[in-house]
């Protein structure tokens, strides 16, 4: 079955407990879309994920710090299975998307990363058009009805319209690697997911570059729900609502209000992390 | 020499030899580089002053004669039914490999399971590059011309070159497959293709200048061979061209190499000469051939 088919009632019977409400100004539901219970990921015989608890908000920015090897690439990709595609990749525990737990042997995952899409570290626009880069997702997923509008309007919502609008057939190679960030985002939004996966979608970029998908994020997540891996502390301050601090072994330290993770975090590990004393 | 005029940093004997040592190395890679180059330049050169007189147009359009005198003057002999022969050979085979070659490429890099069995098979492929072209002959006269029945005919010849290019054609597509960036593959996948649209949609169009430059290097081989056609019993003399219809493909066949070996036997001098227009006409389109590859490598090279 796709989970497109999953029954509203039964998303609405998980969300009952509503996480606490952030004081950002994001008009987020702040409703639980993405619950994690417990997941173990091993490779091999290592295990790089330790029983991983967390409630992710809609339509608000979840951060996931922490040092490098803790997991949080990990974390990430087991959200749209794309830990299938490793062969030694084995993930224990449930995740539920509005209440339909992802690991179900009825999801397809190829249905799956249809709901939630992925905006990778590198930029990774195929050597094609930039109108074929964005309506590649909506082409494979048969969303192909309005097709051009449909590219223009990724493309606006990715912020790069008025830079490439009347390019659109040169190759998306041919563009800044800022701007190849935010066409792979154009390309990701462009089928309508309900949540956006992002892989240190900054760290190639220059300060400039960097900013402009910082706005990018923070505008999205009125549409979407943003889960964000970054190493880059204030990124994480700045942008998200909702913070989670991985640390090595692979254990989710603590996880709650970007705010008070920042100013007053409970765990002297995840302070000393913060204030940059490890890591 | 090494004089800076800093202290210290002046000329020195051991570093001076070991210079030396340097150049001498450099001079001898040289004249490697040199000897291959000059003999090639020698063979070639001196195919060319054979051929010189002999070569003409109507040499490309008649077919051939048993009477030298009839090679000249516009008189109409030549190599005619042997070059469409080849031709025909060339693309049949390259319809065969592309599709075998490409299957077995993508199958191995893509869908097989790294197991012991597949590791197996991948050297074997590897090795099987290696066998001489004689092999393939006797493989194909079992296989296709007795076994399958088809007799010594055009797509006998084309399915036994097929098998001695496979393993080329394999290897050179595992590569370039291999080559294409998993972060592409991550791109498609996260909007949510299936395997088989990321394999059409990403790996292939990716590979495939990888794919026919390799295939066209490998085909550039087969058409020069001799030994495999020797052993199906190619005809060596045709005196009119494969039809251009389906039924060619189960009619006796001629080709470049076994038309000039035929040549190069016969007893009147003249007929050297004729061979080596033979010769320059196989090595044109080898060379034609080449430079296709050499074309579609450096058009696609990002
Ligand atoms: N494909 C893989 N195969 C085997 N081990 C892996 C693989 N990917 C990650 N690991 C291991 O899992 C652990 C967590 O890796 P992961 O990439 O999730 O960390 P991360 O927090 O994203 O690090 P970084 O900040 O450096 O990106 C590491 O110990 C890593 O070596
Ligand atoms: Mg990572």
């Amino acid at each position: 079955m796709s989970l497109d088919d999953t029954p509203t009632t039964d998303a609405e019977s998980m969300t009952t407990t509503p996480t606490v409400t952030t004081t950002d100004d994001h008009s987020g539901t702040g409703e639980t879309i993405i619950e994690s219970r417990d997941i173990d990921v091993y490779y091999g015989d290592t295990q790089a994920l330790d029983g991983i608890s967390m409630e992710i908000p809609e339509q608000q920015v979840t951060a996931l710090i922490g040092p490098s090897g803790c997991g949080k690439s990990t974390f990430l990709r087991s959200i749209n299975r794309m830990n299938d595609l490793i062969d030694t990749a084995r993930v224990e525990g449930e995740i539920l998307l509005r209440g339909k737990n992802i690991y179900d042997d009825d999801v397809d995952p190829v249905a799956l990363r249809r709901a939630v899409g992925m905006v990778f570290q590198e930029p990774n626009p195929f050597p094609k058009s930039i109108y074929d880069n964005v309506a590649y997702g909506l082409r494979v997923q048969g969303k192909d009805d309005n097709l051009d509008e449909k590219v223009e309007d990724a493309l606006r919502r990715a912020a790069i319209w008025d830079e490439v609008g009347d390019q659109l057939d040169s190759s998306g190679l041919d563009l800044s690697g800022g701007q190849q960030q935010r066409l792979c985002i154009a390309r990701a939004i462009a089928p309508d997911p309900e949540v956006i996966l992002m892989d240190e979608p900054a760290s190639a970029l220059d300060p400039v570059a960097t900013s402009q998908i910082e706005d990018l994020i923070e505008d999205l997540a009125s549409e979407f729900t943003v889960v964000i891996v970054t190493h880059n502390m204030q990124q994480a301050a700045r942008i998200s609502d909702k913070t989670a601090v991985f640390l090595t072994g692979g254990e989710l330290v603590e996880f709650g209000d970007t705010n008070r993770i920042f100013e007053n975090p409970n765990s002297q590990r995840v302070e000393d992390y913060i204030t940059g004393k490890f890591g | 020499m090494a004089t800076t005029g800093i202290d210290g940093f002046g000329s020195d004997a051991t570093l001076d030899r070991k210079r030396l040592y340097g150049r001498v190395f450099v001079g001898l890679c040289f004249l490697s580089t040199l000897f291959g180059v000059a003999a090639l330049l020698l063979l070639v050169g001196d195919v060319i002053y054979e051929s010189w007189g002999w070569l003409d147009l109507t040499f490309l359009t008649h077919p051939p004669s048993w009477f030298p005198e009839n090679y000249v003057d516009g008189r109409g002999a030549g190599i005619y039914p042997a070059l469409i022969g080849s031709l025909f050979l060339i693309v049949l085979t390259a319809v065969f490999t592309i599709f075998l070659g490409v299957g077995a490429a993508i199958y191995l890099e893509e869908y097989a399971p790294d197991t012991r069995v597949t590791r197996f098979i991948e050297a074997n492929i590897a090795n099987l590059a290696g066998v001489p072209s004689i092999v393939y002959g006797l493989l194909g006269l079992a296989l296709f011309v007795r076994a399958a029945g088809l007799g010594s005919v055009l797509l006998a010849g084309a399915l036994t070159l097929t098998l001695l290019i496979l393993p080329i054609v394999i290897v050179a597509a595992q590569e370039a497959v291999r080559a294409v960036p998993d972060s592409q593959r991550r791109a498609a996948y996260g909007v949510g293709a299936t395997k088989w649209e990321v394999t059409r949609d990403v790996v292939l169009p990716s590979a495939m200048p990888g794919i026919m430059t390799g295939t066209i290097l490998a085909l550039a081989r087969a058409i020069g061979e001799t030994a495999p056609l020797i052993m199906i019993g190619a005809a060596t003399t045709m005196f009119a061209p494969p039809r251009l219809s389906p039924g060619a493909l189960f009619e006796p066949f001629g080709a470049m190499p076994m038309q000039i070996f035929e040549w190069a036997s016969q007893p009147q001098a003249e007929f050297q000469h004729i061979a080596a227009a033979g010769s320059v006409v196989l090595l044109t389109v080898l060379l034609l051939m080449n430079a296709t590859a050499i074309y579609i490598r450096n058009r696609y090279d990002r």
